[in-house]
């Protein structure tokens, strides 16, 4: 096994009364695509959320690259840059063009200059296959063209990791390749991964591990082929039941 | 009328109301952007700080905040802007209207920045963005777009309370309105002159901001 690159230790994060990560231990190494999966409300945004502080967490740690994620300010933007998240709204800058989304970041945060940072989105925009689109809104473009613009904006900051939360659960089913096909080359190029998704074709061809959550906790971690033919726990077993019946 | 117009200096007192409504308007954006940023800001102080200025100035009466700065802060505090009464009166009235209006400025922005979807401000930050980055590059260029509406309201109601400062001495063209009536009696000519300098004045701001939401609604 490669050396972890994401390290989180017992974390613990309540809203008021409820308490929606218990105790959770995970560590990533680098290269590594882990599945998050589990029944609704059981906490996988909040998990994947935590990991670069969008949600913010009582107790434990979490480390990435061996550092541990700062409180809040410049430590933490810095932090922020090096860890891509892909959301199922897609959430693109509206007032900005499909080129200006994906250098705003190269721009802005890591000072690249303006002529460098538009080469080095045009060629991924050519890589997730919507590079004629660039001068258009976001708005202008159907929901698997911004998903794969949104991957595009993360992959501009050359992260170490990225996390996934349902990426493809706002498409219509026709859209939904076009961007797993993009997790997929991304994946067997060694990017490390945190996806959310119950695509279990993806999870068979991309992933090493998924990681089973319910109720705030991680039940059950096994490889994908493992999980989904041979699941350990009862909870797992009656979750794929549902799922696997529609 | 045309009496009037030799014995009274009516383009100053309207000159006065220009003045004290471009400068009004520019305290106010000033400050009401600084206290939007507070009320939309990760730390909590400034938040509350932000809300409580809200609360005070918002709530407040317009004639009360000005009589109390003319009579409370300056006279029994000694806080003047010139020993001069008609002057200090014009500053007073200049910051007074400035710190009223900052509150309706802040909410007007601070609406416009509710219609730009959470999910963008989340995306902002997770490319590393830091908080004023993601205000500057992302919430308030979007946030203009949804505040222009409110924004215009806030500028004519601005322009229009300027006459609350001839209660403290003024010589705008509401405290000129006063002089004359008092003087002379009432006359219809000049009630009618005082009402259209104020079309002239606010009518353009509304027709302004009508074409520009239309211009920036376009672009999405
Ligand atoms: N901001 C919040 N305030 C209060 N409770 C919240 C908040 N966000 C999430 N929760 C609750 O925390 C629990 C975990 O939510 P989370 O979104 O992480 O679940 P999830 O596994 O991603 O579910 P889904 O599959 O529906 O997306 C849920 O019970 C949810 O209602
Ligand atoms: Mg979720």
């Amino acid at each position: 096994m490669s050396e972890p690159l994401v390290v989180m230790k017992d974390v613990n994060k309540h809203y008021g009364d409820l308490h929606v990560l218990k105790d959770i231990n995970l560590e990533i190494g680098k290269g590594e695509v882990v599945i998050l999966i589990g029944p609704s409300g059981s906490g996988k945004s909040t998990l994947c959320r935590t990991i670069n502080r969008l949600e913010t967490f009582e107790a434990g740690s979490i480390t990435i690259d061996g550092k541990e994620l700062p409180q809040e300010g410049k430590a933490l933007a810095d932090l922020r840059a090096d860890v891509g998240m892909v959301f199922q709204s897609f959430n693109l800058f509206a007032h900005k063009t499909i080129l200006e989304n994906v250098t705003l970041g190269p721009i802005k945060v890591r000072k690249t200059p303006k002529a460098q940072a538009e080469k080095r989105a045009m060629e991924l925009l050519e890589r997730v296959g919507v590079a004629h689109q660039a001068a258009k809104y976001p708005a202008q473009l159907s929901g698997g063209q911004q998903q794969r613009v949104a991957i595009a904006r993360s992959l501009a900051m050359d992260p170490k990791v990225m996390l996934f939360d349902e990426p493809t659960s706002a498409l219509d089913p026709e859209m939904i390749n076009e961007v797993l096909d993009v997790m997929v080359t991304l994946a067997k190029e060694g990017m490390t991964m945190v996806v959310v998704t119950h695509e279990m074709g993806f999870a068979r061809k991309a992933a090493q591990r998924v990681v089973f959550l319910a109720d705030g906790q991680i039940v059950e971690q096994a490889t994908p082929e493992e999980f989904f033919t041979n699941p350990k726990s009862d909870r797992a077993k009656d979750f794929l039941g549902k799922i696997l019946t529609h | 009328m045309g009496e009037l117009l030799k014995n009274y200096d009516v383009w100053g007192a309207i000159w006065t109301t220009i003045q004290l409504a471009v400068l009004s308007a520019i305290g106010a954006t000033v400050i009401g952007t600084i206290v939007a940023i507070m009320r939309v800001s990760p730390v909590a102080v400034l938040r509350g700080l932000g809300t409580s200025y809200v609360n005070i100035f918002r709530n407040t009466p317009l004639t009360v905040l000005l009589v109390m700065s003319v009579l409370g802060l300056a006279f029994i505090l000694g806080l003047s802007f010139s020993d001069d009464f008609a002057r200090n009166a014009y500053w007073w009235a200049v910051a007074m209207l400035s710190l009223y209006h900052a509150a309706f400025i802040c909410e007007a922005l601070r609406s416009g920045i509710n219609t730009v979807p959470a999910g963008q401000a989340e995306a902002a930050r997770s490319i590393g963005l830091t908080f004023s980055q993601s205000l500057s590059q992302v919430l308030l260029p979007q946030a203009f777009r949804g505040a222009v509406a409110p924004l215009v309201s806030t500028y004519i109601a601005l322009i229009k309370n300027t006459t609350v400062a001839a209660v403290i001495g003024v010589t705008d063209i509401a405290g000129l309105l006063q002089e004359i009536t008092e003087n002379e009696g009432a006359q219809l000519g000049i009630f009618f002159m005082v009402a259209m300098v104020f079309v002239v004045l606010t009518l353009p701001l509304g027709v302004f901001g009508t074409s520009l939401s239309r211009r920036l609604a376009v672009k999405r």
